[in-house]
C-alpha cells in the first residue's frame, strides 16, 4: 500500500501508561532514535513517586514526552500532538493537555469496564463521541503483541509486557525513525534472557510492520534533521551530564573526587553514575543519612579530595549546619541540590526551583555560599565544572542548583573536546617560605581572598580548624569582637570577589530596541527562550538574560537591568529571584510564577511577555 | 544483586600505611601553643596528658595524625594537640573522620567525643562507623552529664538524676556505651578510666594497633556538674570491689583478695558475679569465666558489659571487651578504586574523552 508522506517541522509525542508499562523506556528509545536521526529534541519524563501505584488508576500513570524538530527547539513542548495511551487512566490523565485535533493512539485491550471504572469513566470514551475532536486510532496493541510473540512460549502476562515495544515500533514507523539502535539496545539489555529478548525485538518489528500494512494509518510523517553546529553529539540527561561534569572536575583538577551521599529523588542517579567510575579515582560513600554524606565529603576535602555531596531540597535542610561548617573552615565542597517540589517531602518526582532562597540564606549567621545553576540538561556538565572551579579556587562550599526537569529531561549535547574543558589548579599549600609565625591557615590570597588549602601529611602545616570563629591569619579560636566583625565581612567579601572572575553577562536582545528584559535562571531557560521567540516572531522586541551565577550576581547585572523599562522574572516558585534582584538593585521586577511541579509553558510565557512588551511600548508612545 | 568477594588484604595493624619517623618524639612535640581551657580538676586534663604522652610511642609522623571532634567540653581536645585537627559540629565527628580515613590511607585518624556528642545528637553516626569498621579510634569521654551547656542530664546519666532540666528527676533510661558499641558490630570495644594513666595508655596502644573502628569509653569526671560520678571505682577503699578487670586469657576475678569472679549464669545463659571460695553458694577458681576478647561471637562480651550499673556506678567491667579482625570499610573502598583503576588502559584524560563519547553518538560534519 502506498502511504502519503507529510512533512512536519516538529512533533510532540507523549507516551503514557501504567507505571509498570515501561513508558519511560519507550520514550527514551524513541528519543535515542530521534537523536540518531539528527532532530533537535527535548524530553520531559513525568512519573509518580510510588514505584507501582495501584494498576490502572490515575495516580499510577507514568508518561514520557518528547519534542523533536527540524530546527533548534528549547522545550519539551506545551501540548502534545500525539498521545499514546496504554490504558483508560493514561487517556484520562493526559487528554486535557493535548492540542485540538491531536492524534490519540489507544491500546483497546485495557478498555474493559473494570479498567474504565478504575479510571473514573462511566462509559467508554472510545464509543461515546467524547473524543470526536481528536483523531483517535483504537488499536489492540496487547492482543497483537501476544499474537506476535506466541512462538516464544511466554505466559500471556510476560508476552503482553512487550506491548510497549509494539507501540514503539508503530510510532517509529509513523515518524520514519531509524530502528537499528533500539534493536541492538534490546539485544544487549535482554542478552541473558533470550525469550524475552526475542519477544521484545519481534514485538518492536511487528509494531513497525503493522503500521506499514494497516489502513488505520494512511499518512506517515517526515521531520528532517535539524541543522546543528559541527561536532559530535549524544543525547544526555541532566543527571548524567552533571555526573560527567563531576568526573571531569576530578580529572581537570587532578583531585580524587569523593562523593558522600544519601539516596533521594531526583538526585540518586548521580550517586549511581559516579559509583560506576571508580577507575577515575572516584570514591562514592552511601552514608547513613544526609548529614553523614556531607560530613564525610567535608572530611575528604580536608584530606585533599574534591568533596561532593548530592541531594534534593529536604537533604539540604538536613545538611545546613554542615554547610555552615564548610563556610567557616573555608574548605572546597560541592553541594548539589536537584530541586523538587516542596516544602517538606512535597512532590518528590516533580520539578520546582524553590530552593534558591534556601541555598542563599538557609543557614545560621552570615554564611555566604556561591550558587551556580545549569540552564539545560547538557549544561549541567559545564555548570558542575564551574561550581568546582569556584569551590577549589575560593576554598568554599558551592551550591549547584539543578532540578527535576533538568535531571530527567534530555537533549542533544555537543560533546566538548578535551581542550575546551577548563583545568583547575588546587594549589595546595606547601611549607616553603614559612615565616617566623609558622603556618598561618587563615592568611589570604590578595586576589581571591582564599585561604591556603593545607592537607594532612604536609610537614610544618599542622593546624586546627573548626566551627568556632577563627582569628584572622593564625586561625586560632578568637572571641574578639573586632576580629569577628572583620572575619564575617571577609567571608562575604571573598564570595563577592568571585564576580571578578565572571565573564560579561550575555544579553540576548536581537533588535537592540527592547524595553522589556526577561530575567531567568535554571531550567526555565528553554520555556523563556521559546516564549521570547514567539513574541519576536509576532513583531515584539524583548531581551532575555539567563543567570548562571545566582551568588554572587555578575558585576554588570545591575547596569543591564537598569537599561530596560520592565524586568520580567518567570520562576517555578513564588518569586525568589525577584526578591533577590529587587533587594540588590531596587528594580521593579515583575514576577511570573507557577508552582505546578511542571515546566513553565512557552505559550503562557509568550502571552505574559507579549502583554508586558505591548504595555512598555505603549508607554513609550 | 550478587555479593562480590572483596579479596581482603591480609591482617594489618591500625597504623600500617601511615608514614613513620626515626626522630625521637616527646609529648611536647604533640602539644600545641594553645592554652588549655577546661575547668580546674577536669578529667579531660588527665586524658590529654596521657594522649600527649602516648602519641610519641606510635612513632608516626606528626603531620599524618588527624584528630576530629564534635561539640562539647571534650571536643576542644584537637586544639591542644600539634597535629592536624578539626573541631567540627555536634555529633558529626565520626562522619567527617570516615571521609578523612577513606580518602587517605596514610593518616592516623582519631575521634574525640563525649556522651552527649556521640550517643545523643551523633548516635546515628557512631553506630554506623562501628558497623562499617572504618579505621579510626574513637575516644568517648563519658562524664554522664552535659558540661558545656551547664549541667543537663546526658544519655548516660542515671535514671532519676536531678539536673537543671530534670528538677523532678530524669525519666530517661541510659545507654551503656559498651553494650551499644557491641550491638553496633564494633570490632574493638574497650573501657578505661581517666585517672588510671597506665591502663588508659595500654588501652590506647591496643586501640591504635587495631585496624578498624576502635571504640574506647573513658570514664571521665566532671568536677563541676557531676563530681564523684566514678568515686566508687576510683576510691582506694571501694575500687577493688567495683572494677571488674578484663584481661584476655585470664579468669575474670576481682574484689579485695580476689573473692569475686564472673561465671556463666546457667539460668539466663548470661554472666553473673559469684563469690569465689569453697563455701556454700561459692564457686571454685576453675569455674571462673576466662576472658576471651577475640571470640567471634560478641554474646559473652555483651553479657559482661551488662554488669555495668545503669544507676550510680558501683560496679563496672574495665578493659578490652572485644577485639576481632574484620575488613575495614576504608581499606575495601580503596581496594575497589585500585581494582577499577588497574582494569583500565590509558590516562585519565583520554578515558574522560572516551567516557563523554560513550553511548549512541552522531557527528555533524
Amino acid at each position: 500500500m502506498t502511504k502519503q508522506v507529510k512533512q512536519l517541522d516538529r512533533v510532540i509525542i507523549r507516551f503514557a501508561g501504567d507505571s509498570g508499562d515501561g513508558m519511560q523506556l519507550t520514550g527514551d528509545r524513541f528519543t535515542q532514535e530521534s537523536a540518531a536521526f539528527g532532530n533537535d529534541l527535548s524530553t520531559l519524563p513525568n512519573f509518580p513517586a510510588e514505584i507501582r501505584a495501584p494498576q490502572g488508576t490515575l495516580p499510577g500513570v507514568s508518561s514520557f514526552q518528547v519534542h523533536f524538530a527540524d530546527h533548534d527547539i528549547l522545550t519539551p513542548g506545551d501540548s502534545p500532538d500525539v498521545l499514546v495511551a496504554m490504558n483508560p487512566a493514561a487517556l484520562r490523565a493526559n487528554l486535557g493537555d493535548l492540542r485540538h485535533g491531536a492524534t490519540v493512539i489507544v491500546d483497546t485491550a485495557d478498555f474493559t469496564s473494570r479498567n474504565l471504572t478504575k479510571a473514573g469513566y462511566t462509559q467508554n470514551p472510545l464509543d461515546d463521541g467524547s473524543l470526536d475532536e481528536y483523531a483517535v486510532h483504537p488499536v489492540d496493541l496487547t492482543g497483537m503483541t501476544v499474537e506476535a510473540v506466541k512462538e516464544f512460549g511466554l505466559t500471556r502476562k510476560d508476552a503482553s509486557r512487550a506491548k510497549n515495544m509494539f507501540a514503539l515500533g508503530l510510532l517509529s514507523w509513523l515518524y520514519g525513525r531509524p530502528t537499528e539502535s533500539t534493536i541492538s539496545f534490546l539485544e544487549r539489555r535482554f542478552a541473558k534472557v533470550p525469550d524475552i529478548r526475542d519477544a521484545n525485538v519481534t514485538a518492536f518489528k511487528m509494531g513497525w510492520n503493522f503500521g506499514e500494512t494497516t489502513e488505520t494509518f494512511a499518512v506517515t510523517y517526515e521531520i528532517k534533521p535539524a541543522p546543528m553546529s559541527v561536532g559530535t553529539y549524544r543525547n544526555i540527561t541532566g543527571n548524567l551530564a552533571l555526573s560527567y561534569g563531576l568526573v571531569a572536575s576530578g580529572v581537570q583538577s587532578g583531585l580524587p573526587v569523593f562523593l558522600g551521599s544519601y539516596p533521594i529523588t531526583p538526585a540518586s542517579d548521580i550517586l549511581h553514575e559516579l559509583s560506576k567510575h571508580k577507575s577515575f579515582g572516584i570514591t562514592t560513600f552511601q552514608a547513613e543519612d544526609e548529614i553523614a554524606g556531607i560530613g564525610a565529603a567535608i572530611g575528604a576535602s580536608f584530606a585533599g579530595s574534591l568533596g561532593v555531596t548530592t541531594t534534593s531540597g529536604p537533604g539540604i535542610a538536613l545538611k545546613s549546619e554542615a554547610i555552615g561548617l564548610a563556610v567557616m573552615t573555608e574548605l572546597p565542597l560541592l553541594v548539589v541540590d536537584v530541586q523538587r517540589g516542596g516544602p517538606s517531602t512535597g512532590l518528590p518526582t516533580k520539578t520546582e526551583q524553590a530552593d534558591l532562597l534556601q541555598a542563599m540564606f538557609g543557614r545560621n549567621g552570615e554564611s555566604p555560599v556561591p550558587i551556580v545553576a545549569p540552564r539545560s540538561p547538557g549544561d549541567c556538565f559545564d555548570a558542575a565544572l564551574e561550581a568546582a572551579r569556584i569551590a577549589i579556587t575560593y576554598r568554599t562550599p558551592v551550591m549547584l542548583l539543578s532540578d527535576g526537569m533538568l535531571a530527567n529531561g534530555s537533549e542533544p549535547w555537543r560533546i566538548p573536546e578535551l581542550s575546551e574543558i577548563p583545568t583547575i589548579d588546587p594549589a595546595f599549600a606547601t611549607a616553603d617560605g614559612l615565616g617566623d609565625d609558622g603556618f598561618q591557615p587563615y592568611q589570604r590570597d590578595a586576589e581571591t581572598l582564599a585561604r591556603p588549602w593545607a592537607v594532612p601529611g604536609t610537614a610544618g602545616l599542622e593546624h586546627r580548624i573548626g566551627g568556632l570563629e577563627k582569628g584572622d591569619g593564625h586561625g586560632n579560636i578568637s572571641y574578639d569582637p573586632a576580629n569577628h566583625d572583620f572575619m564575617v565581612r571577609t567571608r562575604q567579601a571573598k564570595v563577592d570577589r568571585i564576580a571578578e572572575s565572571l565573564p560579561p553577562t550575555q544579553v540576548d536582545d536581537p533588535s537592540g530596541e527592547a524595553k522589556v528584559v526577561v530575567l531567568g535562571w535554571g531550567s526555565t531557560y528553554g520555556p523563556i527562550g521559546a516564549g521570547c521567540r514567539r513574541v519576536r516572531n509576532a513583531g515584539g522586541n524583548v531581551a532575555q538574560v539567563h543567570l548562571r551565577h545566582l551568588n554572587p550576581f555578575p558585576k554588570d547585572l545591575g547596569e543591564i537591568l537598569a537599561r530596560y523599562d520592565k524586568v520580567l522574572v518567570p520562576e517555578m516558585n513564588l518569586g525568589q529571584l525577584s526578591m533577590l534582584v529587587r533587594a540588590k538593585y531596587l528594580v521593579d521586577a515583575v514576577g511570573y510564577n507557577q508552582v505546578r511541579g511542571l515546566p513553565l509553558k512557552a505559550a503562557e510565557l509568550a502571552e505574559v511577555i507579549g502583554k508586558l512588551v505591548a504595555e512598555a511600548e505603549g508607554d513609550a508612545r | 544483586m550478587s555479593t562480590t568477594e572483596l579479596g581482603l588484604p591480609g591482617l594489618r595493624t591500625g597504623t600500617e600505611g601511615v608514614p613513620t619517623t626515626e626522630d625521637t618524639q616527646t609529648g611536647k612535640d604533640f602539644t600545641s601553643d594553645q592554652e588549655v581551657r577546661w575547668c580546674p580538676g577536669c578529667g579531660d586534663y588527665a586524658v590529654l596528658k596521657a594522649v600527649q604522652g602516648f602519641l610519641p610511642d606510635l612513632g608516626l609522623r606528626r603531620e599524618n595524625i588527624v584528630f576530629v571532634s564534635g561539640i562539647g567540653c571534650s571536643s576542644r581536645f584537637p586544639y591542644y594537640l600539634d597535629t592536624f585537627g578539626m573541631h567540627s559540629i555536634h555529633g558529626r565527628a565520626p562522619s567527617i573522620a570516615t571521609g578523612i580515613a577513606t580518602a587517605r590511607e596514610d593518616l592516623s585518624v582519631w575521634v574525640v567525643t563525649g556522651d552527649g556528642d556521640a550517643l545523643s545528637i551523633g548516635g546515628n553516626h557512631l553506630i554506623h562507623a562501628l558497623r562499617r569498621n572504618v579505621n579510626m579510634t574513637v575516644l568517648l569521654f563519658n562524664n554522664r552529664i552535659y558540661g558545656l551547656t551547664k549541667g543537663q542530664y546526658s544519655p548516660t546519666s542515671e535514671p532519676g538524676k536531678i539536673t537543671k532540666s530534670t528538677p523532678m528527676g530524669s525519666l530517661d533510661h541510659p545507654f551503656n556505651p559498651v553494650s551499644l558499641a557491641l550491638g553496633a558490630e564494633g570490632t574493638f570495644v574497650a573501657r578505661t578510666i581517666d585517672s588510671d594513666r597506665k591502663h588508659l595508655t595500654s588501652v590506647l596502644a591496643a586501640a591504635a594497633a587495631h585496624r578498624g573502628t576502635s571504640f574506647v569509653e573513658i570514664y571521665q569526671n566532671c568536677p563541676i556538674f557531676n563530681d564523684g560520678a566514678f568515686d566508687a571505682i576510683k576510691d582506694r577503699d571501694t575500687k577493688e570491689d567495683a572494677i571488674i578487670p578484663l584481661r584476655h586469657g585470664e579468669p575474670i576475678r576481682f574484689g579485695v583478695g580476689g573473692t569475686k569472679g564472673l561465671v556463666r549464669d546457667t539460668v539466663t545463659g548470661g554472666v553473673r558475679v559469684a563469690d569465689v571460695g569453697s563455701g556454700e553458694g561459692e564457686v571454685g577458681e576453675d569455674a571462673l569465666l576466662v576472658h576471651d576478647a577475640h571470640a567471634e561471637d560478641p554474646t559473652t562480651a555483651f553479657a559482661i558489659s551488662r554488669l555495668t550499673d545503669a544507676g550510680y556506678l558501683h560496679q563496672a567491667p574495665i578493659g578490652i571487651f572485644r577485639q576481632v579482625e574484620r575488613g575495614t570499610y576504608d581499606d575495601q573502598a580503596r581496594a575497589q578504586v585500585t581494582t577499577a583503576r588497574g582494569g583500565v588502559d590509558g590516562d585519565d584524560s583520554s578515558r574522560l574523552d572516551a567516557l563523554l563519547h560513550g553511548g549512541d553518538t552522531w557527528t555533524i560534519a
